[in-house]
């Protein structure tokens, strides 16, 4: 049960400016598993999935302590390549936000400007492998060239699944994938990533407590900027060590 | 259940109703057990026939709180301390409902012996039920206060129980030899000594749960799985 380390997270603090986000946050992301991240609004959940592929870097006053390692580089080392990291450490927001492009050419750019692919018949296979993993292709295989933007909400949120994964990623991180979903589209979200666990890990931030109990193997609980609990999903849910963690799940918090 | 409130009022008077039936169930069944026993000391067949009318009370009680746990656990998706309390409500409610049968069945045996001169002075019988009885009232005392000390101790205390069954079954096996006569009523209390027993064994189930509730331990069966 116990997969190899994928993302190793040592003593993060976290600032934005004078404000401390991550309190001495250490955790261990394991390979080809679902990590759910739970906990109240401004708990420092998302703050803490957006620092392990450095999407804080773009908020000037914000800054880290502490160690991140991918596969045991330091991904807050000065040589490191972000767009390189980037690439290996993918990510989904809430709200789907395909480009105002055809549906093939949203899959189709990255590995174009990646240069994954040198020719038409190489992006065919890359486009279709791809949507076929975020399990789209049935839906959109007839229409690749109408714009992304005639999609579904939740086709939409798969688009820009298959879009992530189209640069090969090794890491994917979710903030609320399944959020503005209704509960088939949600349905299927979550369908998508208990497949995509088999090739993929997965870090996924969201307020549903029951969808991060559906889909995640491990479960860690934040509170004021500390990662409280960090558990097997099955002991989290039915019996949590700590009393936070326990007052939160149950609804008696706040 | 633990004492701290839910935000959401209605989940909290939910939880609260579903203790509360399974505390006035709890109290029907022991009190079950009590008047059957007594209505076989004092020879009341009147008091038997009272604790076999109440059982359907205590019935009708299981199907309210199973239908009530499902409710919960269709509307509110109870997790961690209140998934375990759903869950030890639907398990204890059948012991509940078992003691309840079974003291019907005492009551039955009961009105059954009234009827014919007394075997023998019941001394050791007594002493069981006693025993029987102390040991439920200590594994629902366990359930209302959330206490698994206790619920370890009733669970210890089932063996005491066990061990007055076997004297019981000796001693009147021993009637049953010296005259064929006696066979007929020290099976009957051979019967009552085994429902008494099964009391026993229905606390154990109790005071089991009892403690997975509390600790989220499973500890049936000499098994000790940390869940994790």
């Amino acid at each position: 049960m116990d997969n190899r380390v994928k993302l190793k997270v040592g003593n993060v603090n976290f600032f934005y400016g004078s404000l401390k986000a991550l309190h001495d946050v250490s955790v261990n992301i394991r390979e080809c598993f679902v990590t759910a991240l739970i906990g109240p609004s401004g708990c420092g959940k998302s703050t803490f999935l957006r620092s392990m592929n450095r999407m804080n870097d773009l908020i000037p006053t914000a800054r880290l302590e502490g160690r991140i390692e991918l596969d045991g580089e330091d991904i807050y080392a000065s040589g490191m390549d972000v767009i390189q990291l980037r690439r290996r450490v993918g990510m989904i927001f809430q709200r789907s936000n395909p480009f105002p492009m055809s549906i093939y050419q949203n899959v189709a750019y990255g590995p174009r400007v990646n240069g994954l692919a040198k020719r038409r018949a190489d992006l065919d296979v890359i486009v279709e492998k791809t949507l076929r993993s975020a399990a789209l292709w049935d839906e959109v295989k007839d229409r690749l060239s109408k714009s992304a933007m005639s999609l579904s909400g939740g086709q939409q949120q798969r688009l820009c699944i298959a879009r992530a994964l189209a640069v090969e990623p090794e890491v994917l991180l979710m903030d609320e994938p399944a959020s503005a979903l209704d509960p088939i589209a949600t349905a299927k979200i979550e369908e998508l990533i208990y497949d995509l666990k088999k090739t993929y890990t997965i870090v996924i931030v969201t307020h549903n407590m029951q969808q991060a109990a559906r889909v995640s193997d491990e479960t860690g609980f934040f509170l004021n900027g500390r990662l409280v609990e960090f558990a097997g999903t099955k002991k989290l849910f039915t019996a949590p060590a700590q009393r936070e963690t326990e007052d939160y799940i149950t609804g008696r918090f706040g | 259940m633990p004492d701290r409130q839910h935000t959401s009022k209605h989940y909290e008077q939910q939880l609260r109703l579903l203790k509360d039936k399974l505390l006035l169930m709890s109290h029907q069944a022991e009190q079950m057990i009590s008047d059957a026993m007594r209505a076989l000391g004092e020879r009341k067949p009147s008091v038997a026939d009272e604790v076999i009318s109440r059982d359907d009370t205590v019935d009708q009680l299981e199907v309210e709180i199973d239908t009530l746990c499902y409710e919960i656990l269709a509307l509110e998706q109870p997790v961690a301390s209140d998934l375990r309390f759903l869950a030890t409500a639907l398990k204890i409610v059948r012991d509940l409902e078992r003691i309840g049968d079974t003291a019907v069945n005492i009551a039955e045996r009961a009105r059954e012996l009234i009827r014919e001169p007394e075997l023998k002075k019941l001394v050791a019988l007594p002493i069981m039920a006693e025993a029987a009885q102390r040991i439920l009232k200590e594994s629902l005392d366990a359930f209302v206060n959330s206490d698994a000390d206790l619920a370890e101790k009733v669970i210890k205390e089932d063996k005491d129980v066990d061990d007055l069954y076997e004297q019981i079954f000796r001693e009147l096996l021993t009637y049953m030899i010296e005259d064929t006569r006696n066979i007929s009523r020290a099976l009957k209390l051979i019967f009552i000594a085994k429902h008494l027993e099964r009391v026993g064994d229905h606390s154990a189930n109790i005071a089991e749960m009892v403690v997975f509730m509390v600790r989220g331990q499973d500890i049936r069966h000499g098994t000790h799985i940390d869940r994790g």
